[in-house]
């Protein structure tokens, strides 16, 4: 047991958030269906930040990085709150959250 | 004091011109008349300061110009010349008032009216002011702009328009050759001041230049081009285009534009520039030439033409001429007299025919008939000033018009004989015009076509008829007998007019002396038995081709429509074509076209799909830090 959290080094916990990160924009960008999708992805591009902030606070032994990663954590609640509500709003007033159809921003 | 004589008048033009809306009319009235009033009786006062007691008043008001050596005040100067046209302007500008109030009672717009004429009297006043030539090109503009005010004072009419138009136009021709006088004064004598400049003139009067590769004396120039300004504001021929149509303004306007205003201007700056114009011998004789045929051309088209005022109108034209031949004969003050009594009679005759508009609307001669029964006292005002344009004794007109004619036939110079004849041909004529005018206006049947029986005037409109009448009688025997206008040099305008070669009189023969008055009762009979019987209408139809030519003022119209306006026209024609089609194609068009494609193509950018910006901010945000790490990390 001992061994293998020894073994883990920042790399893996960097290339860890690198692949979420990736994930959370792919599924941002490539993402045809309903809008909640792409809060979902937000929320996982928060969350590889937050592994990022973690891994290199501990690697310096310094806490700033764990007090941001809870900061983020807060701020990611309110921005989903705010996000669902304003879907919610959407819905209401356009009858659809399918993301092909709100393009009201059309040049 | 003094300096009430311009700002009464300009104060209640301000008044009544910014609170047109809120004042009513008859308190717009009292402030313009009560102002011009008390003005024109501080000028009675200048009067006898300066006319009789032989002073000179000269008030700085305020620096205006201390620009590059280029130095003008507003000032006040008033010598004996000055006083006697400021008498004239106010007396007549108040009577003018006066008779607005009655003439133009059925107008809403009588503030703005009344504004105008104060202003009018007051650019007057300041040109008439003047020690500087720009004071006094400020003043002549003033005018010029007040004239076009009024006349397009009934600015819903179209022909009042191209009238005030027309008159704005013409002037503007002379006025562009007086402001190349004024340059040429500027750039030879160095100062705009009278009296430095009229000091320096006998230095200068062999200097020679270069225009057009002849060699002219510049006080000739410099004399022409006044003169050019002065033949422009003072319709002499040529000029005299806008004249006749000005008539389109109310009939008060008019009067104060025949009378005091504006067309004496001319004259006055002849008068004033007398130590320039004396230097300038030929340009003299130009004058009179200008003036004797200005005199008798507009006399004769007066016979033919039918309207009441268009007729008085070229009278003044002819009139005008006399002042002018009168100055180029070097005798200004019998210029000056002729238009100071001149000021009265025909203030009076367009007054008069105002009261006859005013009672019949009805402008045509010949559709009016046998007034005389229901406006005797319009009536006998009428013959006054009539009476008094002809030159019979005793009324005004005998002794400016004969003193004119005198020196015209003294000067023995092959000019002044052409002046003399030209004049009492002139005199003939100013004889059956205005017999003319009453024999059809005020004798004879009365006309079917008027409905309602005209009434004589109110008395506002009357008290200053009467009080103008009053001095087409009396003027001229109080200029002669009581002023001593007529003696030159010793008379009454000592050195603010100069006679440069004084001829010592000899004696006008008795035949000379009675000529004008035999020749006006002889226009009078013939007038009269023409006019009264069908002998008129008979004449024109022998002389078909003459009458046409006289009708229709000689063609002057047609030819500058003709010569100026249409290729001008034509030409603008053109240049719109170049505007339009080729310098709007070349700039505005083709940018309208561009911007507009390439900005259809970047909106296409902006499709509204949220992926697509998401995707591009990202690969903006990796592209943006990639060039950062290349350029401060690797």
């Amino acid at each position: 047991m001992e061994s293998i959290i020894s073994n883990v080094t920042l790399e893996h916990y960097v290339i860890l958030s690198c692949c979420l990160f990736s994930i959370g924009m792919c599924g941002l960008l490539l993402n045809k269906g309903n809008v909640i999708n792409i809060l979902m992805s937000i929320e996982l591009m928060l969350l590889a930040a937050n592994i990022n902030f973690v891994a290199f606070s501990s690697y310096y032994n310094e806490l700033t990085g764990q007090i941001a990663s809870i900061i983020i954590l807060a701020i990611a609640a309110a921005e989903a709150a705010i996000g669902l509500a304003i879907i919610v709003n959407f819905y209401r007033a356009c009858g659809t959250i399918s993301i092909e159809k709100i393009n009201k921003l059309k040049g | 004091m003094i300096l009430a004589i311009i700002f009464f008048p300009l104060i209640a033009s301000i008044i009544t011109g910014l609170c047109n809306k809120i004042l009513s009319i008859k308190i717009a009235s009292i402030i313009c008349t009560t102002s011009v009033v008390i003005s024109a009786l501080i000028s009675a006062f200048v009067f006898y300061r300066v006319g009789i007691c032989g002073e000179v008043i000269h008030i700085k008001i305020i620096e205006w110009l201390n620009v590059g050596g280029i130095h003008a005040d507003f000032a006040m100067y008033i010598d004996q010349l000055t006083s006697i046209m400021l008498i004239t302007v106010t007396f007549i500008s108040s009577a003018v008032h006066i008779y607005s109030v009655g003439y133009m009672c059925d107008d809403e717009n009588v503030p703005r009216f009344m504004s105008f004429l104060s202003l009018f009297t007051t650019f007057m006043l300041l040109l008439v002011t003047s020690d500087n030539f720009l004071q006094l090109f400020f003043g002549w503009e003033g005018v010029g702009l007040c004239s076009y005010l009024l006349i397009g004072f009934w600015y819903k009419k179209d022909s009042a328009n191209f009238a005030s138009i027309k008159a704005f136009v013409v002037n503007r021709v002379g006025d562009l050759a007086f402001i190349v006088g004024i340059i040429f004064i500027y750039s030879y004598f160095g100062s705009l001041e009278f009296a430095y400049i009229f000091g320096k003139v006998p230095a200068l009067a062999e200097q020679k230049t270069q225009v057009f590769g002849h060699n002219f004396y510049v006080i000739e120039i410099i004399c022409f081009l006044l003169f050019i300004g002065c033949m422009g504001k003072s319709a002499q021929i040529g000029l005299h285009v806008w004249l006749p149509d000005a008539m389109e303004g109310p009939t008060p306007v008019s009067a104060l534009i025949h009378a005091a205003t504006m067309v004496t201007a001319g004259i006055f700056l002849l008068a004033r520039c007398s130590y320039l114009f004396e230097y300038a011998a030929s340009i003299l004789g130009f004058i009179i030439i200008i003036g004797s045929i200005t005199c008798l051309f507009s006399a004769v088209i007066a016979i033919t033409q039918n309207d009441i005022k268009r007729i008085i109108a070229y009278s003044t034209c002819s009139q005008l001429g006399y002042m002018f031949l009168a100055c180029g004969l070097s005798t200004y003050e019998a210029g000056i007299f002729h238009l100071y009594t001149h000021a009265y009679f025909k203030a009076a005759l367009f007054l008069a025919a105002g009261s006859v508009i005013h009672a019949t609307h009805e402008q045509d001669i010949t559709k009016i008939g046998g007034l005389r029964k229901f406006m005797p006292i319009t009536y006998v005002l009428f013959w006054i000033g009539s009476l008094a344009i002809m030159g019979i004794f005793p009324f005004s007109g005998y002794f400016s018009k004969d003193l004119i004619l005198s020196s015209a036939y003294l000067s023995g110079t092959f000019a002044g004989d052409f002046a003399y004849k030209c004049g009492i041909m002139a005199a003939f004529c100013t004889a059956i015009y205005s017999v003319k005018i009453i024999v059809k206006v005020f004798h004879g049947k009365q006309s079917e076509k008027i409905h309602h029986i005209p009434k004589e005037s109110p008395i506002i409109m009357n008290v200053p008829l009467i009080f103008l009448a009053a001095g087409s009688i009396f003027a001229g025997l109080i200029g002669k007998n009581i002023l001593d206008i007529t003696t030159p040099i010793t008379g009454f305008f000592k050195a603010s007019v100069f006679t440069k070669e004084f001829k010592l009189g000899s004696h006008t023969p008795f035949s000379v002396e009675i000529m004008p008055t035999i020749v006006a009762i002889t226009g009078m009979l013939i007038g009269y038995i023409a006019f009264s019987t069908n002998i008129s209408s008979t004449i024109s139809k022998l002389f078909r081709p003459l009458y046409k030519l006289i009708t229709n003022k000689f063609y002057f119209d047609e030819i500058y429509n003709y010569i100026f306006i249409k290729q001008n026209d034509q030409l603008s024609q053109k240049m719109n074509f170049i505007d339009n089609k080729v310098i709007d194609f070349c700039g505005p068009v083709i940018v309208t076209i561009i911007s507009y494609n390439s900005a259809k193509k970047i909106s296409s950018i902006h499709n509204g799909l949220i992926n697509f910006y998401a995707f591009t901010i990202a690969i903006g945000t990796v592209a943006s830090l990639s060039i950062l790490v290349y350029k401060y990390v690797l």
